[in-house]
């Protein structure tokens, strides 16, 4: 019961903090934003996944006919060609396809499917090229805090509110009570499934911070990009990208001779195959590994939505064939199905990520006491993996 | 692989980056070192107090075998205590048994030796008291004989006659 009312005050905190910013805006933009057909489904699909510069929590059409939006608008920060530019998202009016252009300092900015341009001198619109590409704008440099960045604060947030809660906890008694009681076996799972085996009982210690601060990271944004809040996080290529390399500074930072000598210098090998694989261990470790981390993160969450937001589209999209209660059951049914398997693959998608850095992590750490010249043909399977592990 | 290009966001890597690296400065600080920390007293205190139990289970397992011991000992001793104190028993039964046999005969002998010596007592007594009425008589006899040669003569005559014999 207590738990409930600290959750019950926390959330009315968040709602007096959000609400003085929340605008109802009343721009009419035509049909903005509505989807029925089958090529604005997917428009509004690939418009989902990438980043947005307000936060948007839903559009409705009144009964004038006007396109309303719900939700509230983001500051947006840019490095333009004369310095540091501010000003909130709602001057863009919800457009994305460069129609409004916003003044500030003098120079014209404009938004194009997420991506905000500044124009040449003298330009008054946008022009574009066969391809819908603009030709006089140049793309900016842009810190702005987007749906991304309030998803990564919100989290961050709530994980330094839940977990330093926990540890206060332990300062009182040996075991937390309450929410701490369901956190505690998750902090153990990642300690001993995950930190522990993968990169050795010697130094597990010095890596457990990073590899749980990672795992709920990725784990919890995996599962709000599963709200109607439509986080998509973790689907993004410059967050994923950033935790690869997260990873790829951490494992080259503490990489020991041992692990440096079996990239540059394989030993066991004949002198000339140590240059290829110098090479290849090279390009694995530098390009391979944190590719693999950060392509298989955003495409498993990417691949996600898609799948999740077209099989609510069933609603639209077969409403002649199947009618309008046969679509609809169809679209509930299917997604209801699909959103458990992504909660599944939220949790899996932060495990994997978390184990294959801790793997890796491992492999640089890990200590070798055998001589390579001898012995070898008497090796086995498990001494080989040792090897590579 | 242009959309994928095109959709990366340089800003929004920077700003992630650095919101990242502060987080998890932050969830280390104030976190996970905490709890890690307090995890692993835990742990080693859960692990101590199973050591002291299963050393306190073996201190106990042992002094139930002193115990154990010092019970059979005891039971030997008492054992060999009510042997003695049996055997002392008969030992004394006995030695009262030898003792007052001694005594019985002791005493026995010693009746015998007085009825003997009182008998002897009685035998001369009876002996001098027969001489002596043996001497009256014969007095008498002898006297009312000696009135009478002849009869002295005779007497005389089978006296020597019963001495020969003898």
């Amino acid at each position: 019961m207590k738990i409930f009312q600290q959750s019950f005050r926390s959330f009315v905190l968040a709602i007096l903090v959000i609400l003085p910013t929340t605008i109802f805006a009343n721009i009419a933009e035509g049909d903005g934003g509505r989807v029925s057909t089958k090529q604005e489904v997917e428009g509004y699909i690939l418009h989902h996944l990438k980043d947005s510069h307000d936060f948007n929590l839903f559009s409705y059409t009144d009964d004038s006919g006007e396109r309303k939006h719900v939700g509230f608008p983001l500051p947006v920060i840019l490095w333009s060609s004369e310095g540091l530019v501010t000003f909130m998202s709602s001057e863009f009016h919800h457009d994305d396809n460069g129609e409004v252009i916003v003044e500030k300092n003098g120079l014209k900015f404009t938004k194009i499917h997420s991506k905000i341009y500044e124009l040449e001198k003298g330009a008054t619109a946008v022009n574009f090229d066969a391809d819908h590409h603009a030709t006089n704008g140049t793309k900016l440099l842009d810190f702005s805090i987007t749906k991304s960045v309030v998803g990564i604060l919100l989290i961050g947030l709530l994980m330094l509110f839940w977990f330093s809660r926990l540890a206060n906890q332990y300062k009182k008694k040996q075991i937390p009570t309450g929410f701490g009681r369901v956190l505690e076996p998750l902090v153990l799972y990642v300690r001993d499934e995950i930190s522990r085996p993968n990169v050795g009982e010697k130094h597990y210690r010095k890596f457990t911070g990073y590899l749980l601060t990672v795992f709920f990271f990725i784990w919890i944004l995996n599962m709000a990009g599963l709200t109607p809040l439509g986080f998509n996080v973790t689907g993004q290529l410059a967050v994923t990208a950033c935790l690869a390399i997260f990873t790829l500074v951490i494992y080259t930072i503490s990489g020991n001779k041992d692990y440096w000598m079996h990239i540059l210098w394989m030993p066991g090998v004949p002198i000339f195959v140590k240059p290829i694989l110098a090479v290849i261990e090279l390009v694995g470790a530098f390009i391979i590994k944190p590719f693999s981390l950060l392509v298989r993160l955003f495409a498993n969450i990417s691949a996600g939505h898609i799948v999740l937001m077209s099989l609510i589209a069933i609603m639209f999209t077969l409403k002649d064939s199947l009618g309008v209660a046969g679509a609809t059951g169809l679209s509930f049914v299917l997604s209801f199905f699909l959103l458990l398997i992504e909660l599944l693959v939220a949790f899996l998608q932060a495990y994997i990520f978390t184990m294959l850095s801790a793997l890796f992590i491992g492999m640089a750490v890990a200590e070798h006491d055998h001589g390579h010249d001898l012995e070898r043909e008497t090796a086995d399977v498990e001494d080989v993996r040792g090897d590579f592990i | 692989m242009e959309t994928l290009l095109n959709d990366f966001s340089p800003g929004l890597f920077v700003v992630s980056t650095i919101l990242l690296l502060v987080l998890i400065a932050l969830m280390v600080k104030f976190a996970w070192k905490p709890i890690l920390t307090s995890l692993n007293e835990r742990e080693e205190g859960i692990q101590g107090a199973l050591d002291a139990a299963e050393k306190a289970k073996l201190e106990m397992a042992n002094l139930q075998a002193d115990n154990q011991k010092l019970l059979q000992e005891a039971r030997l001793e008492r054992e060999t205590m009510l042997k003695e104190a049996r055997e002392l028993k008969a030992k004394m039964i006995a030695d009262a048994e030898a003792q007052a046999q001694d005594q019985a005969n002791k005493i026995i002998s010693q009746a015998q030796e007085a009825i003997l010596s009182e008998k002897k007592a009685a035998m001369a007594e009876l002996k001098s008291h027969v001489a002596g009425l043996s001497l009256e008589i014969a007095e008498k006899v002898v006297r009312k004989e000696l009135s009478d040669k002849d009869k002295q003569l005779a007497l005389v005559e089978s006296m020597l006659g019963e001495a020969t014999l003898n």
